[in-house]
């Protein structure tokens, strides 16, 4: 009862103060943190359900009426929390260790902003590019077999390998996307090269919303989707296969688990979640280019579905929130505000703000977040925030 | 096609990639020595060699300051740097080994692979960080000596400077000395028999976790020189420029054999041949249709040929799975 009036409590009333003060962090990381406290306290299912229908589909709009910024955050928020879901299904159901995932983000990024931009003129010649904005609906599919199809070919050959052999491949497979994206400018123009792909076409907007507006509610239904997915495939006859590899191998194969197809189609599944946000990304962005699919963002994703719990559906929701409001909000904040004391030439125990090296930016400090994650979660929690029973036991010492 | 052309850089192609291949031999040395003792990648070992060449530049560039670099001996500061960044690398090594490893000696597989590449990331932007306060920059150049600029012409299309020359002759000290080290010392003795089998060694009386903290500290040594080295050849470092060259040792540590410390020089040899000759030839070949910018790749491709097709690697014993 308490839980209940404390959860409604604290959502209405973070909403109002981040409707006050649009641009203060600290007030909407309360507001996430409400959200986070509704997850968690013992309330009704209905109600739960409830507070999350208000804050997902209402306020979070009208806060990113006020401040498009956050909407934007929050768009950010639902396409990694789709990454990790799939990747999840990867690393924490079927226990192979993918370090290249961002490989078939771009996969299915590229698959769209080829056929959405002029660009596919330069391959096909003629002008029947970019395809009209109905397109991106049909392309969502398309992107999604392209990129389980890439899944399926990096999956044949390598799925011998064991344990740390394959995430060293799967690294050497992303970065091989990357250069191939990088490079595939000539002898035919096929990716732009480094200069990427721009204008790709939008999709057309229902019901007249504002684009963010729209992206959000695109997003948002695309993960409601990957959740119900991942949660029929967890208690599935095959999730169930996954869950025997990661224990044990040898013991799965013995029960009569088909050990190449049980994770050839993990691979696929996980690819394929990735490829369908992909073509979501880069109709949002408009451009992109090879930059942002590095290693950096597959160890990104990684240490989201670490920080959740290995396996754990929560869990990588939560982590993947985490780790991009930490990202796009706490660095550049602390970014911003180490800026503003500097040029307001604050001392600190005799030491002037202003001596601070130009070249010291918190927010270009992602890798050092993502390391410490990594190693301490791996030292003093490896079942993750969130863990799945079975999981914890697993790592019991 | 230009046949002459092809034939008249053949000679430099082959010393720069002999060249390179000692630099990855050295590398690779400290991964596969780690996987022979523990099984294990260690990841972040692509940080301790750039770690390495940071120490290394963060001298020169005080000698520099002090105005010594142009009065000392160049042998002697070269030493001196040498030593400093093995010092350092392998100081570095045999801390995140403390740190971020052993207490994850018992847990399955994956989990202290994980920990390792956050140990990567974090020591990336640590250096970084370091960097940015103390200097104000991370992207460093070494400094210059004229003597290690000067290039000797040994035919009219082939020159090499002396430089090329230091990196050669030390790279061959330090594997001559491992080597040694390994086979002809009780240590090294110690070394072979904790990775033959853990729990025989100790009731040997071995003290495996010495002998464990000693592998990351020969590995960290190595990788140390090996960063100087990359320094004083190349040039231009920063925080992230490990990342590539210790991926790629890794693929010659695969290539000879991972575990196998003659593979590893084995495999780094034919790595930094395969990929000098990928570079200059690839763009000869195909008539610039696809150019140098495809060696990372072309490594790439080497690493999941060898997994696929001999995955104990050319030198190598038969890779066991760990019940």
């Amino acid at each position: 009862m308490i839980h209940g009036v404390l959860a409604v409590a604290m959502v209405a009333l973070s909403a109002w103060a981040v409707a006050t003060f649009p641009r203060s962090v600290l007030v909407f990381l309360l507001f996430q943190g409400s959200l986070l406290f509704t997850y968690l306290a013992r309330i009704p299912a209905w109600l739960r359900g409830a507070l999350f229908a208000v804050a997902l589909l209402v306020l979070m709009p009208v806060i990113g009426y006020y401040n498009g910024y956050y909407l934007e955050v929050a768009t950010q928020v639902g396409i990694f929390v789709a990454l990790a879901l799939g990747l999840n299904i990867v690393v924490g159901l079927a226990g192979l260790l993918d370090l290249g995932y961002v490989a078939f983000f771009a996969v299915g990024a590229y698959t769209w902003a080829i056929f959405g931009s002029p660009q596919a003129n330069l391959i096909f010649g003629g002008g029947a590019f970019p395809l009209a904005p109905g397109w991106f609906y049909p392309f969502l599919l398309v992107g999604l077999l392209v990129a389980a199809g890439t899944g399926l070919l990096l999956g044949l050959p390598v799925l011998r390998l064991h344990g740390d052999y394959l995430a060293i491949v799967t690294l050497g497979f992303g970065e091989v996307i990357r250069v191939l994206a990088n490079n595939l400018d000539k002898p035919i123009n096929i990716t732009n090269g480094p200069k990427g792909i721009t204008p790709i076409v939008r999709p057309p907007m229902p019901f007249g919303l504002p684009t963010s507006e729209a992206f959000y509610f695109l997003v948002l239904v695309i993960v409601a989707v990957v959740i119900v997915v991942n949660r029929r495939l967890e208690d599935s006859h095959i999730g169930r296969a996954w869950e025997a590899i990661r224990e044990d191998q040898l013991a799965a194969q013995a029960m009569g688990v088909p050990l190449v197809r049980a994770k050839l189609l993990a691979f696929a599944c996980g690819a394929s979640f990735a490829g369908v946000m992909g073509v979501v990304f880069s109709a949002k962005q408009v451009f992109i280019n090879p930059e942002s699919f590095t290693f950096l963002e597959s160890i990104g994703v990684l240490a989201m579905v670490i920080l959740g719990g290995m396996g754990s559906i929560p869990g990588a929701v939560i982590g993947a929130t985490v780790v991009t409001v930490l990202n796009l909000q706490v660095l550049k904040g602390l970014s911003l505000w180490l800026n503003e004391l500097k040029n307001a030439g604050v001392t600190v125990l005799g030491y002037s703000l202003t001596d601070l090296p130009t070249q010291l930016e918190p927010a270009k400090y992602e890798r050092m977040i993502f390391g410490v994650i990594l190693i301490l979660m791996m030292i003093f929690r490896p079942q993750g925030i969130f863990p799945v029973r079975r999981r914890a036991r697993e790592l019991e010492r | 096609m230009d046949y002459p052309l092809l034939v008249g850089i053949f000679p430099q192609v082959l010393l720069d990639g002999i060249i390179l291949g000692f630099m990855y031999a050295l590398i690779a040395l400290g991964y596969t020595m780690v996987y022979g003792v523990l099984e294990f990648i260690n990841f972040a070992h692509s940080e301790i060699f750039i770690v390495g060449a940071f120490v290394g530049v963060e001298i020169l560039l005080s000698l520099k300051g002090a105005g010594l670099l142009e009065t000392l001996p160049w042998p002697l500061v070269l030493v001196l740097i040498l030593v400093a960044g093995m010092a350092g690398s392998a100081a570095l090594a045999v801390s995140v080994e403390r740190i971020a490893y052993r207490p994850l000696r018992a847990a399955p597989r994956l989990i202290p692979l994980i920990s390792a590449i956050g140990v990567s990331f974090f020591l990336q932007d640590l250096i970084r960080l370091v960097e940015s306060v103390w200097r104000n920059a991370f992207n460093l150049v070494y400094p210059t000596m004229d003597v290690l600029n000067e290039r000797f012409e040994l035919t009219s299309t082939l020159d090499v400077s002396v430089k090329s020359l230091v990196v050669i002759v030390a790279a061959l000290l330090m594997l001559w000395a491992l080597h040694a080290i390994v086979n002809r010392t009780k240590v090294g003795t110690a070394i072979r028999a904790v990775a033959e089998d853990q729990a025989a060694a100790s009731l040997m009386g071995i003290n495996v976790n010495r002998i464990i903290s000693l592998t990351f500290l020969i590995g960290g040594a190595m990788g140390g020189a090996a960063g100087v080295l990359f320094g004083v050849q190349y040039g231009l470092i920063n925080p992230y420029s490990g990342f590539i060259p210790g991926l790629k040792a890794f693929t010659a540590a695969v290539l000879g054999g991972i575990g196998n410390i003659p593979g590893a020089m084995v495999g780094g040899i034919v790595l930094g041949l395969l990929e000098a000759f990928a570079a200059s030839y690839l763009s000869l070949l195909t008539g610039g249709a696809f150019g140098a910018e495809y060696k990372d790749i072309f490594a790439f491709s080497v690493l999941i040929l060898i997994l696929i097709f001999r995955p104990k690697g050319l030198l190598g014993e038969v890779v066991r799975e760990r019940a």
